[in-house]
Parts: C-alpha cells; sequence; structure tokens
C-alpha cells in the first residue's frame, strides 16, 4: 500500500516524447484509471511505474522511495499483461506461486498461499492445470492470482480485459473492482474504453500525445471537459461538436443558428470568434413539432436498444446524436424533420485550440 | 477431363511416385538386408542363411569400434553442445536487444556458414587449426564443425526466440525475478524445443561429416567413424561390403536413438503463445 508520485517524468523513445513532462500524484488505496486512444502514453507511463522502462528524465516515487532507478524486481509491484503472460510450461499453482518463489518462500508455505488466492478467485480447483488447458476468463484470473499473491504495494493492469468477450468483460470489470477495494492497494489500470475506466475508476487520467490533458473523477471529466478531445473521448455515443462562428449574440453554423441567450461562457468570447459547441447526446431534445431556437434536421437513423434510443441526424457532413431514455422513444418517422434543441446550461463551448471556454 | 485421360494421368503419377519412392527406399532396404547376408551383392535380396559373422567382425575391429563410440560420439556431442549453448545465448541477445546494423549482421551470418565448411575454405581451414596447434586434436574438429554450424544455428534460434512474446520475461521481472531466474525460469523452458531441434540437428551434422575429421586428424585414435569406414577397404582400396555395410547400419544407431530419446523425453512440441 504506497501512492505513487510522478515529478516531471518524460521517456522518450529516439526522437518520440511518448511521455512528456507528466506530473501525476496517485493517492494511497486509489484506482486511478489511464485513458486514452492508442499511442497516447498511457502504456509506457504503467511500465515506468513497473520499471520495465526507465524515464529519460524525472523521478518516479512508490511510497517514500524513490525508484525512478530502480530495477523491476525491486519496486514490488504487481502487474497483470494484456495476454496474461502466463508461462505455459507451468501449472496454475507453479505460475501463481512464482513472485513467492523467487522471493525463497518455501514450497509449502508458497503453495498454501497459492491455494488460498486461487480459492478466492474462485480457480483453486484447476491448480493442477496447465494455462493452454483453462478458459480465457480462467486465464485472466489466474494472472491477477499471480499479480497479487505476494501483496504488492501497487497493482498494475495493462488493458487486461480487451482479450476477453464482451459479456466476461463486464463480470471481470466487477471483480477487479470489488478485489482493489477489498484489499485497499493502489492501483493504475490503463485502458482505451472509456466505459471501463468511467466503470473502475477513482480518478481518471486522460492522455492524449504523452500528456495528461485532464485528471479527476469519472463525472467530474464527464460533465466538465478541459478540451474537445477529452468531450469527445468520454461518453458512447460521444459528445456532438459543431464548429460555429460568434455574430451578435448567435452561434452561427454551416446551416444552423443558435440564440446564445442563457450560455454564460457567452461573455467570454468576441463577435467573430470561432468556437466548437458540444453537446451531450442525452441532452439533445427531439421534437416533431417546430421549437424556438432550434435546428432542423432530418431523421438520418433510429436504434432502438431497450431501455434507451439513438437517434441520428444529419447536419451537413456530420451527424448529431441523440439519446432518448425509457422504452416509447419520440415519435418520428425515417425522413421526417424534427426540431434539436438544448439547454444553454448543457452546452459546452470549446475555443478554435479545443480548449474549453468558461464564463467570465 | 474425360475419363479415359483422368484414368491415364493418375496411372501416369502413381508410376513416378513409384520410381521416386523407390529410388529412396531401395538403398535403405539394402542397409537392413545387407548386413546380414554371406556374400558381398549389391543387390537388395532377403539373405538365404542370415549370420550375424559380419557383425562379429566389425566388433572385433578394435579401431573402427573405438572410432564409432569413443571419437564420433565425443567429436558429435561436443559441437552439438557448444553451438545449441552459444547458438541460444546470441540468438536471444539479437532477438531481444536492440543493435545498429543487427538484421544485416543476422544475413551476413547466413552468408558465411555457405562459405566456412565449403571445400573452399579447406585449406585456410587447415592452415588455421594448424597455427593455433589444434591439429589432430578432439577440440580443432569440435570448432570447425562450430564455425561452420553455428551460422544458421543462430538464424534458426532467432526466429524461434522473436516468436516468444516477451511478456512472458517483463512478468518474471515483474514478478521479482532477477536476470538470471528469469532466463532459468522462463525462456530456457520455453526455448527448450529450439533446442532440440538445433541440437539434433547439429549432431546429425557431425555425425555424417568426413573430410572436416579426415583433413585435420592423423592418429586412428582419435578418427571418428566416419573416416573408420576405411579400415574395411581391401589393401587395394575395394570395399568389404559386408563388413561396410555392418558398420554403417552401427553407424546410424545412435542417430536414431538420440532422436526417440528426445522425442520421448521431451517431445518436439512447441508451448502455445497466448492461447493454446
Amino acid at each position: 500500500m504506497a501512492r505513487v508520485l510522478f515529478e516531471n517524468v518524460t521517456k522518450e523513445f529516439g526522437s518520440v516524447k511518448a511521455v512528456n513532462d507528466v506530473s501525476l500524484e496517485i493517492q494511497d488505496g486509489e484506482l486511478l484509471c489511464l485513458l486514452g486512444p492508442s499511442g497516447c502514453g498511457k502504456t509506457t507511463t504503467l511500465r515506468l511505474i513497473a520499471g520495465l522502462e526507465t524515464a529519460t528524465s524525472g523521478r518516479i516515487h512508490i511510497g517514500d522511495t524513490d525508484v525512478t532507478r530502480f530495477s523491476p524486481k525491486d519496486r514490488d509491484v504487481g502487474m497483470v499483461f494484456q495476454d496474461y503472460a502466463l508461462y505455459p510450461h507451468m501449472n496454475l499453482a507453479d505460475n501463481i506461486a512464482y513472485p513467492l518463489k523467487v522471493r525463497k518462500v518455501r514450497e509449502a508455505a508458497r503453495m498454501e498461499r497459492a491455494k488460498e488466492v486461487a480459492d478466492h478467485l474462485r480457480i483453486g480447483h484447476l491448480m493442477e492445470r496447465l494455462p493452454g488447458q483453462i478458459s480465457g476468463g480462467q486465464q485472466q484470473r489466474t494472472s491477477v492470482a499471480r499479480a497479487v499473491v505476494h501483496e504488492p504495494r501497487v497493482f498494475l493492469f495493462d488493458e487486461p480485459l480487451s482479450n476477453l468477450d464482451a459479456k466476461l468483460r463486464l463480470e471481470s470489470r466487477g471483480f477487479i473492482k470489488h478485489l482493489q477495494q477489498e484489499m485497499g492497494v493502489t492501483a493504475v489500470y490503463v485502458t482505451h474504453d472509456q466505459a471501463e475506466a468511467m466503470a473502475l475508476a477513482d480518478r481518471i487520467a486522460v492522455m492524449q500525445d504523452g500528456v495528461i490533458v485532464q485528471i479527476g473523477s469519472p463525472l467530474e471529466i464527464y460533465r466538465n471537459p478541459q478540451t474537445s478531445f477529452v468531450a469527445n473521448f468520454l461518453g458512447s455515443p460521444p459528445m456532438n461538436l459543431f464548429d460555429a462562428e460568434v455574430r451578435n449574440g448567435s452561434f452561427v453554423g454551416s446551416s444552423f443558428e443558435l440564440d446564445a441567450k442563457g450560455v454564460k461562457e457567452h461573455s467570454a468570447l468576441n463577435d467573430g470568434d470561432s468556437v466548437t459547441l458540444g453537446i451531450r447526446p442525452e441532452h439533445v431534445r427531439v421534437s416533431p413539432k417546430p421549437m424556438k431556437n432550434s435546428i432542423a434536421s432530418e431523421l438520418y437513423a433510429f436504434e432502438a436498444l431497450g431501455p434507451e434510443s439513438i437517434l441520428s441526424f444529419r447536419i451537413d457532413e456530420q451527424l448529431l446524436v441523440a439519446r432518448a431514455f425509457g422504452d416509447d422513444p419520440p415519435e418520428i418517422e425515417m425522413g421526417q424533420t424534427a426540431y434539436l434543441s438544448f439547454e444553454p446550461r448543457h452546452l459546452h463551448l470549446f475555443n478554435e485550440h479545443g480548449s474549453r471556454v468558461n464564463a467570465d | 477431363m474425360n475419363l479415359p485421360k483422368y484414368v491415364l494421368a493418375r496411372i501416369g503419377f502413381y508410376v513416378f511416385v513409384v520410381i521416386v519412392a523407390t529410388a529412396f527406399a531401395l538403398p535403405l532396404l539394402w542397409l537392413l538386408l545387407a548386413p546380414f547376408g554371406r556374400q558381398a551383392t549389391l543387390a537388395v535380396r532377403i539373405p538365404s542363411e542370415p549370420t550375424l559373422a559380419n557383425f562379429v567382425s566389425v566388433f572385433r575391429n578394435a579401431f573402427a569400434m573405438r572410432a564409432l563410440f569413443v571419437n564420433s560420439i565425443i567429436q558429435a556431442v561436443g559441437a552439438m553442445l557448444l553451438i545449441t549453448a552459444v547458438a541460444t545465448l546470441t540468438a536471444y541477445s539479437l532477438s531481444r536487444i536492440r543493435l545498429p546494423g543487427r538484421d544485416m549482421f543476422v544475413y551476413m551470418l547466413i552468408l558465411f556458414s555457405s562459405v566456412v565448411t565449403g571445400s573452399a575454405a579447406m585449406v585456410p581451414i587447415f592452415l588455421l587449426i594448424f597455427e593455433l596447434g589444434l591439429i589432430d586434436s578432439h577440440t580443432g574438429v569440435i570448432l570447425v564443425f562450430t564455425g561452420g554450424l553455428l551460422p544458421v544455428a543462430i538464424f534458426i534460434m532467432r526466429d524461434f526466440m522473436q516468436s516468444l512474446p516477451k511478456s512472458y520475461e517483463e512478468s518474471a521481472l515483474v514478478n521479482g525475478a532477477s536476470t538470471l531466474q528469469m532466463l532459468r525460469h522462463v525462456v530456457l523452458p520455453l526455448t527448450r524445443p529450439g533446442m532440440m531441434v538445433i541440437g539434433i540437428w547439429a549432431f546429425v551434422n557431425v555425425w555424417g561429416s568426413f573430410l572436416i575429421p579426415f583433413i585435420l586428424l592423423r592418429s586412428p585414435d582419435r578418427m571418428p567413424a566416419a573416416t573408420a569406414t576405411y579400415s574395411f577397404y581391401t589393401e587395394a582400396g575395394t570395399p568389404v561390403i559386408t563388413l561396410v555395410s555392418a558398420y554403417a547400419l552401427l553407424y546410424i544407431l545412435p542417430v536414431l536413438a538420440l532422436y526417440l530419446f528426445v522425442n520421448w523425453r521431451y517431445g518436439f512440441q512447441f508451448f502455445g503463445g497466448i492461447k493454446s
């Protein structure tokens, strides 16, 4: 149990800065998700904590120890790999007990401990099998068991669910969350799946091009994305983003015009500024009747998902996606014109650099 | 295609296959049958009065026996161990460490391998071994074979190593293993199938080679079996076929035994990757 601290950490591969001057504190007992698209540096950040990569500059602390130059074996971390990395020539018992074996725990003691952990993860009856003889979900549990068997100070997860099918993924997600809280151990979890991050994390750090662009609780990031990238990355379907220009108290887009009245952030903008308007699908109101201050558009696609429905409307070359909850969706037919409106407080504004516009 | 044409094509194909198969099978059949015949003949026929007399005379030839069961074993096993060990370590570093010109180096190896053991290199190799004072020694023979076979061995092993996911090693390190423990517990067991292939391949190559020991060795008590076959020639230079065939049959047994042993003990199977 320990906090993890990054101080201006940079990792370069040749001329590429995979991690660029990252400073970050992961609290004791917290589950932090590193979220971002592939190549954003999230896995490199994780490997820096594990010691599989060495920082080009900056310091990394685990607990009160500066581990920047430590080799992996001296860092006391447990890691679950994307491909599980179970040793194919060892049975489950030997796999799980391996961290104890290299720590010179006696055979009987380490087998007992391995069995205890395996029973807890409901794989205790498979101890004699080889990794090739068990299912993907069981392999995943085995690799978690191996990571926790020696009670490390930090858990590291490198996209541990990406090799599982959708149903198993949901189940494993709950199981990892439960285990981490039960053990109260600090955990860092890398994923590119925003739903996974939202579901698991105490805090999410969204990464882009080797930099943490925003860090905070899942809801905080969901509600107040600081850049249009973060806004678009979190949520499924993602936030609708449309370019517009500020003109005489209105947002004028290529084929729509919205009154800016009631939009607080408008005060920070000048006439002629380019802005990106963002609206979450669940905040789009769809009406078959003409409404004031709305965008008229034809229904492009309708998806009934049961508890919710997804409606897409074409606005120029883009789609505007609305999400209606409950099992009676708005009665609009394909090709029919609908009127889309939003409450001003739900509108997110981003300037031409993609940064959030805040009210003065 | 109409029927008669099809039938004719099939018949033609089978005739061809039988001819090819016979060409390969006949010498082997001869090798199995000839040692038990009383008379020297090159025909393949089941001996009318089978006898073990040929084996008795072969076993009485102390020089040939020593060549087969001592010298050949020393040279083949020595080269096998050295090649497997060096190739494994080299291939591991080549597959895991980034060096400028690494791939170029590997392809140069392949190029050189066909030169070093070739007859063209025989004179320089002889001079080199002579200068090193290793003429007429097992060490000299083993070193020359190692030099000649190592490039291909490294090339094959490197391919094998590269197919092993790095995450096995990384997980060992994160789990607390030192580099040596990682090699011993994880890398070595996983590369064993590759080492077996290289080992047997090296053994068979050295076992069957005639030219190199023939050139590098002088004293009869260091000759391997391949050169000792000459002791079953008459002074006029013609082979005593009954004895040569009996000796040849004994000559293939250790290779067969090695193969069966490895297959029984380890199997030539590969452990699967992520999901097997």
